[in-house]
């Protein structure tokens, strides 16, 4: 069994994501952010499936392996989806839906191909070491398509406050899980780093149920205030 | 080699990204208006200034704390932290680096006066609750 650190963080993280989807029912945008609800929802089921699988199996066992790398990849899909619907409404007003589609699944099945060749050279456990890699991998492309996606904010002059905070949210977390990962692979030790990827994985959820909170639908930003150099 | 660069492309993004949450946290602040208590409590008169912020917080900690505002104000102090320590390294280098700092530490004074505003107002509706 983990720790009691690890335990702590994993019951608030599931905590804070149920609290997303529960405040999205309760401000009546459940369907308007159908995407990121369904990405959060299958986040507190992989959860409970990996307690399940960890407290039956245990920690060390192939089952407790397999079902995190494979929620773990899910995950990272249903994300990869919900930055998409976040682009879908960025992008709504020029009708380019059929144009990001293509792209979104050229960008998809390249991460994937690039993956499996990378795991192909080098491991002999092709299916758990691909669900890592393609993870890891999607992980850095979601960082380097929230980063086009706030430039087209910024470009676009988007004003929907809850959209802004939305995207910069998942621009911090991208940015953060891509450094950890990074950190995890330079260090020889696992040290505080194996703390800071559960915890970057409540403040995704700890930030979008703030701005859900705060911010009505009808709230608007001036984009020109968020560049740090005013032009 | 390949992790160096993912790390430092990660940082470097991550800081891009906090300062704009910041900003956006701070843009809608700005457009509360402050009542005449906390401009006479803070002392801000027409607008904040940089050195406003670090009084405005100690008058903000006297006062019960709001939930809602804890996360934020985390976030706004790390930023001013952050601003404070970029002034400290290299504000002597570059003299326009200066006046954006002060500018935006403004700002941060200025968001931590609305969230006192806001914690007053919160307070008062609690006690009137709680005498009717």
């Amino acid at each position: 069994m983990p720790g009691p650190i690890f335990l702590i963080i994993w019951v608030v993280g599931t905590a804070f994501e149920l609290s997303f989807v529960i405040c999205s029912f309760l401000r009546k945008s459940f369907l308007q952010y159908l995407f990121l609800n369904l990405y959060l929802l299958f986040s507190v089921v992989g959860s409970v499936a990996r307690f399940g699988v960890l407290t039956h199996y245990g920690q060390d066992s192939d089952q407790y392996m397999y079902c995190y790398y494979y929620t773990d990849l899910v995950l990272t899909l249903t994300l990869f989806v919900a930055l998409l619907s976040l682009y879908m409404r960025v992008f709504s007003e020029l009708k380019a839906k059929q144009f990001l589609y293509f792209v979104a699944m050229v960008v998809l099945l390249g991460t994937a191909f690039f993956s499996y060749a990378v795991v192909n050279q080098t491991s002999d456990r092709l299916s758990t070491s691909f669900a890592y890699e393609l993870s890891q991998n999607l992980y850095f492309v979601g960082l380097i398509l929230t980063y086009i996606l706030w430039g087209a904010v910024m470009k676009l002059r988007e004003t929907r406050t809850r959209v802004v905070q939305f995207v910069l949210s998942l621009g911090i977390y991208f940015s953060a899980y891509a450094a950890c990962y990074a950190m995890v692979t330079m260090s020889e030790k696992p040290g505080v780093t194996q703390y800071l990827s559960p915890l970057l994985g409540c403040l995704l959820p700890l930030s979008w149920t703030i701005t859900l909170m705060r911010y009505s639908e009808e709230s608007r930003l001036a984009t020109a205030h968020l560049v740090a150099v005013q032009r | 080699m390949m992790a160096a660069l993912i790390l430092l492309i990660s940082l470097v993004t991550l800081s891009m990204f906090f300062v704009s949450y910041c900003r956006s946290m701070m843009a809608s602040a700005a457009r509360h208006e402050l009542s005449e208590e906390v401009r006479d409590v803070t002392g801000i008169k027409e607008s904040a200034s940089a050195r406003d912020y670090e009084r405005v917080v100690q008058i903000l900690h006297l006062c019960p704390e709001r939930p809602e505002d804890r996360s934020s104000l985390r976030a706004v102090n790390l930023y001013y932290a952050g601003l404070k320590m970029v002034q400290g390294a290299l504000a002597t280098l570059t003299p326009g680096l200066k006046s954006w700092t002060d500018q935006e530490q403004a700002s941060c004074a200025y968001f931590a006066a609305v969230a006192l505003d806001r914690r007053i107002s919160f307070n008062r509706e609690m006690l009137a609750q709680q005498d009717s």
